[in-house]
């Protein structure tokens, strides 16, 4: 009698305390996300965008197993545990043709359904495609250096590092190296990220949706100061954008090759800067510093060619 | 000249390579402490004889295999203090210019802990459950070859001092814990680290595939009569995927440590971004050997929670040929995905995608698992016991783990996840929820086998209550963080972000897991104090697998006669028949493998050769080499390598046994 008593109030403070204990959880999560930015999440360009749909429809297909998942877990163990005697006990049983079918069968057809949609996505996303828009795209070049980011508008004749100034609702389209360890451009507001390489140059276009402030950084590590490498991008209305260039035209930095060989030296927490591009060819010489020798051993399978670069490209290497 | 000499006898070890910073030092002379007082304790209780008789020279897998599990438990030790440390640095984030570790030693931490907790935690414990139970489950004596066991084992321990070596001479890698070049290339690395984490785990890895190959022919040859491949406990069966991968991706893994150390010493440049290397290379074969990996670590997690649920169930296993099924597709499938861990290095779409399905495609196998892991349940008499904590835990987590597994497996939609922190969340959804739960619960099963009494069960279960919560508050923020856009492997980051709220609910998580240690701790302490009454008979669990039919503990030949086994679940047949306290009319003799101290020689100077070789000391690479070589020759043609144990004992010994 007393012994059953106690067991009930037992029982009620398991309950008391797991709901505690839920709570602060559920809590202590509310308050560390709350009102912070999730650019995954909040995407503002065009590619990031699709990627968010894709991110939500894939996690949508899964709910259809975690959730059966989760609830035949919990109904079952409860149903069949060892206190409830009422439940049917059959120790011999050894499977079920049908339901064993039914679960190999459930998933793969979400899977096809998925595989599908990656067919698609994936090709539709690839980020070697270009962005298709009556506004005539900028090209910008990007290299990853110790630790910090070189972008160099080919066009404009004009180079800035960390920070990237970009005109809204216009295709960017990067081509990205290193002349440093392996680093990751990502800038989780606008698009997913592409490898940056020595010796080769990656591709990458994305297109903002409107003027504001996006965070980048290189997701890959490349030594002591990676975790500086974070940049800002900067995307302003295409007027604010020419004023911008008009401006960075007059700025009293060069750079050349010497100036760029200074620059590339490792160094950390450098600030902006902005440069007026005097050196022929920069990015093409900084591809090839890493091809000059044995360059022919390596596998050329260019499919999107572009004329201007001469560096090993990824597109189509299928390895 | 003088400096000659000094260098021919040192390579470039100098005394500056003593001098470390507060936090490392601290470290170092822990463990050198800790050292030196275990010798002084063997010394002072005059016990190095036992030590030598009846473990380091042992070839018996029960005694290999405790050792496996012990070194474990302390790098598993030494793996959270790296993680606390880390957390720490991120929750405090330089704030006010408080800079717990530098940048540099926070890489050399965190490449540490992910090579620690994988080759000398993960692969430590599974190796060591196998050494354990794997024989015993098969109706065998011993392991087929008794001898290489050894040898792995002590390969396995070369590499883990080898790894904690940079905490006293030297430093460790930056590189993370698969070492990209150019990153771990000569050019940015050219100090010791790269060397030792490239010996460490060429070692071991070598001891890894040796163990591979010896429990792939122990289950292929060693079965008991009468127990088919489809009558083996599907452990057995796990295992055996397990040690196939092991077999086909440990070779990639010797082979490209061994080139990124020809780059690193005689300046080949197979990997280097000059001169016709690649990088990429790289990248591919050391994941085509990194996925398969994961799977060896997790197969036999999932054969281990089979024999729980079923067990804990009073139940058949639901679905034994699925689940070998499965098991093989999700073997073969292992080699066919590695690409995914590299979506954003620019291949083309067509390659993408294909890995991409490829990747997803196991999610099915896995999915049909944990179906039938739930409907063992079903129509059972479920006993949650610790074990079955553990189990309930481990679909959670792991079913969680798989969905974000199946949403990076999208290529474009990677390309938002790629080495955040939601994949740092991922995989330790995999490996702390799947792998290490999966021990944790071997542990509290099998423990009473080898010991004759129970573990605490409410010690256990607080410790199963603290990891739970622990693991949610440590890795739910890492998923959130990730969609913020929070990179993996940084040292600092702005504040005006708004991350250091999610580290700090992270960092108390970790603290939370931190409980749970100290709690199974307490549960071993106080169960060996305690042991009178928590004492247990041969069959604690009322189990199903032929381990369970023999003594508690088992003798030194485990099996008086080597059971004939008719069906699956051959202990509980036994059970059934009423056959489990049958003795033959006589014994026969046993023959067991005679002590050996040519593994542990042989580990020793593998150990020699590896710090040779991070030092560049060249003659002594020529010595410790030229021992090995010479010492596995020696001991190859030995040929009086079995002791006899007379019928005559056995008979008294079992006799004992059923007395007791
Ligand atoms: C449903 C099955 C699974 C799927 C679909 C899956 C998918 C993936 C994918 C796509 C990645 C690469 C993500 C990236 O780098 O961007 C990844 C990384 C990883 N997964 Fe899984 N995974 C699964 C199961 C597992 C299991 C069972 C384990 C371990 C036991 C595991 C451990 C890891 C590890 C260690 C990494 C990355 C390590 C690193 O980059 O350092 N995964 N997984
Ligand atoms: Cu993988």
């Amino acid at each position: 009698m007393r012994n059953s008593k106690k067991r009930v109030s037992w029982r009620v403070a398991q309950v008391v305390i797991s709901s505690l204990v839920g709570l602060a959880i559920v809590g202590a999560f509310v308050w560390a996300t709350q009102g912070r930015d999730m650019p995954v999440l909040n995407p503002k360009g065009i590619i990031a965008d699709q990627q968010q749909v894709l991110i939500l429809i894939t996690v949508g297909l899964g709910v259809f197993v975690v959730v059966p998942v989760f609830i035949l877990l919990f109904a079952i163990a409860f149903r069949y545990r060892v206190g409830n005697t009422k439940a049917k006990y059959d120790p011999e049983l050894e499977g079920s043709k049908v339901l064993e079918a039914v679960w190999w069968g459930i998933p793969l057809i979400i899977i096809l359904i998925l595989a599908i949609i990656t067919a698609i996505s994936t090709h539709a996303l690839d980020p070697y495609k270009k962005i298709e828009s009556s506004t005539a795209p900028v090209k910008v070049q990007v290299v990853a250096l110790q630790w910090k980011w070189l972008f160099i508008y080919p066009d404009q004749d004009i180079a800035t590092v960390n920070y990237l100034t970009i005109p809204d609702n216009t295709p960017i389209e990067l081509s990205i190296t290193a002349d440093a360890p392996m680093n990751s451009f990502w800038v989780p507001a606008l698009a997913g990220q592409v490898y940056a390489m020595t010796g080769m140059s990656t591709k990458l276009s994305f297109m903002a949706d409107a003027p504001g402030e996006y965070r980048g950084a290189s997701a890959n590590i490349s030594g002591e100061g990676s975790a500086d490498m974070s940049f800002m991008v900067r995307s302003v209305s295409k007027t604010d954008f020419s004023h911008w260039l008009y401006k960075s035209s007059y700025s009293p930095n060069m750079l050349s090759w010497d100036t760029y060989e200074k620059l590339a030296q490792p160094s950390r927490g450098d600030g902006e800067k902005t440069y007026v591009v005097t050196g022929k060819d920069l990015y093409n010489q900084i591809v090839m510093k890493y091809m000059d020798s044995g360059s022919s051993s390596q596998p050329h399978t260019n499919t999107q060619t572009d004329h201007t670069m001469n560096g090993m490209d990824m597109s189509g290497m299928g390895m | 000249m003088i400096d000659q000499i000094m260098q021919t006898l040192f390579g470039r070890l100098t005394p500056q390579d003593f001098v470390h910073d507060p936090i490392m030092a601290g470290a170092g002379i822990a463990m050198v402490g800790a050292l030196i007082l275990a010798i002084a304790a063997v010394t002072f209780f005059k016990k190095w004889k036992w030590l030598w008789q009846n473990w380091i020279t042992s070839l018996d897998p029960k005694k290999i295999g405790i050792m496996y599990i012990i070194v474990s438990i302390i790098m598993l030790l030494r793996g959270f203090g790296d993680a606390l440390l880390l957390r720490a640095q991120q929750v405090v984030n330089d704030a006010n210019g408080v800079e717990i570790l530098s940048s540099d030693h926070f890489q050399q931490i965190f490449s540490a802990h992910g090579s620690i907790m994988i080759f000398f935690v993960a692969m430590g414990l599974v190796f060591g459950v196998f050494n354990l139970i794997l024989p015993q489950q098969l109706g065998s004596r011993d392991v087929a070859f008794p001898f290489l066991n050894s040898v792995s084992f002590w390969l396995f321990f070369a590499g883990m001092i080898i790894i904690n070596m940079p905490l006293v001479v030297g430093e460790f890698s930056n590189a993370g814990w698969l070492a990209y070049p150019p990153l771990s290339g000569l050019q940015y690395n050219p100090g010791t680290g790269v060397d030792y984490w490239i010996w460490s785990l060429q070692i071991a890895g070598i001891g890894s595939l040796l163990s591979g190959i010896n429990f792939f022919v122990t289950i292929l040859k060693m079965r008991a009569p009468g127990m088919g491949l489809m009558k083996m406990p599907i452990f057995a069966w796990s295992a055996l995927g397990s040690t196939a991968l092991i077999m086909f991706a440990f070779p990639i893994l010797t082979v490209t440590l061994a080139l990124l150390s020809l780059d690193r010493l005689i300046d080949t440049n197979f990997f280097t971004t000059t001169l016709g290397g690649s990088a990429m290379l790289y990248i591919n074969l050391i994941w085509a050997w990194g996925h398969p990996e994961v799977y060896i670590l997790v197969l036999p997690a999932f054969g281990i929670f089979s024999e729980v649920v079923a067990t804990f169930s009073g139940k058949k296993l639901f679905g034994y040929t699925s689940m070998v099924l499965a098991i093989i597709a999700i073997t073969i499938l292992s080699f066919t995905v590695w690409l995914h861990h590299f979506f954003t290095m620019g291949a083309g779409a067509d390659v993408n995608t294909f890995f991409g399905i490829m990747t997803m495609i196991i999610a099915i196998p896995t999915g049909v698992k944990v179906f039938n892991w739930i409907f063992t349940m079903y129509r059972g008499r479920v006993r949650f016991t610790t074990p079955m904590l553990w189990f309930m835990g481990f679909i959670v987590t792991f079913t969680i783990g798989g969905l974000t597994g199946v949403m990076m497996s999208v290529p474009a939609a990677d390309f938002q996840f790629h080495n955040s922190l939601f994949l740092v969340a991922h995989f330790h959804n995999m490996i702390v929820g799947g792998v290490l739960f999966g021990v944790f619960a071997a542990f509290t099963y099998w423990f009473p086998k080898f010991t004759g009494f129970m573990l605490n069960e409410r010690l256990g279960k607080m410790a199963f209550w603290s990891w739970l919560v622990g693991f949610i508050l440590a890795f739910g923020p890492l998923y959130i963080l990730g969609f913020m856009g929070a990179i993996r492997r940084m040292d600092h980051y702005d504040p005006s972000l708004g991350w250091q709220g999610l580290f700090i609910v992270a960092g108390v998580g970790i603290l939370f897991m931190g409980l749970g240690v100290l709690f199974q701790l307490a549960q071993v302490a106080y169960s060996i104090w305690k042991r009178k009454e928590h004492a247990v008979g041969p069959d604690p669990w009322n189990a199903r697998t032929l381990e369970w039919a023999t003594a508690t503990p088992p003798a030194e030949y485990v099996f008086a006669t080597i059971p004939t086994v008719t069906t699956r679940d051959a202990f509980w047949q036994m059970k059934k028949d009423h056959k489990t306290n049958d003795r033959p009319e006589h014994y026969e003799d046993i023959w067991l493998p005679k002590n050996r101290s040519e593994g542990f020689i042989v580990g020793m100077a593998a150990l020699v050769f590896g710090a040779a070789v991070v030092w560049h000391i060249w003659w002594l690479l020529i010595v410790s080499l030229l021992i090995v070589i010479v010492v596995l020759v020696v001991a190859l043609t030995r040929d009086d390598t079995e002791k006899r144990i007379p019928a005559e004992e056995i008979a008294r010994e079992e006799l004992r046994r059923a007395t007791v």
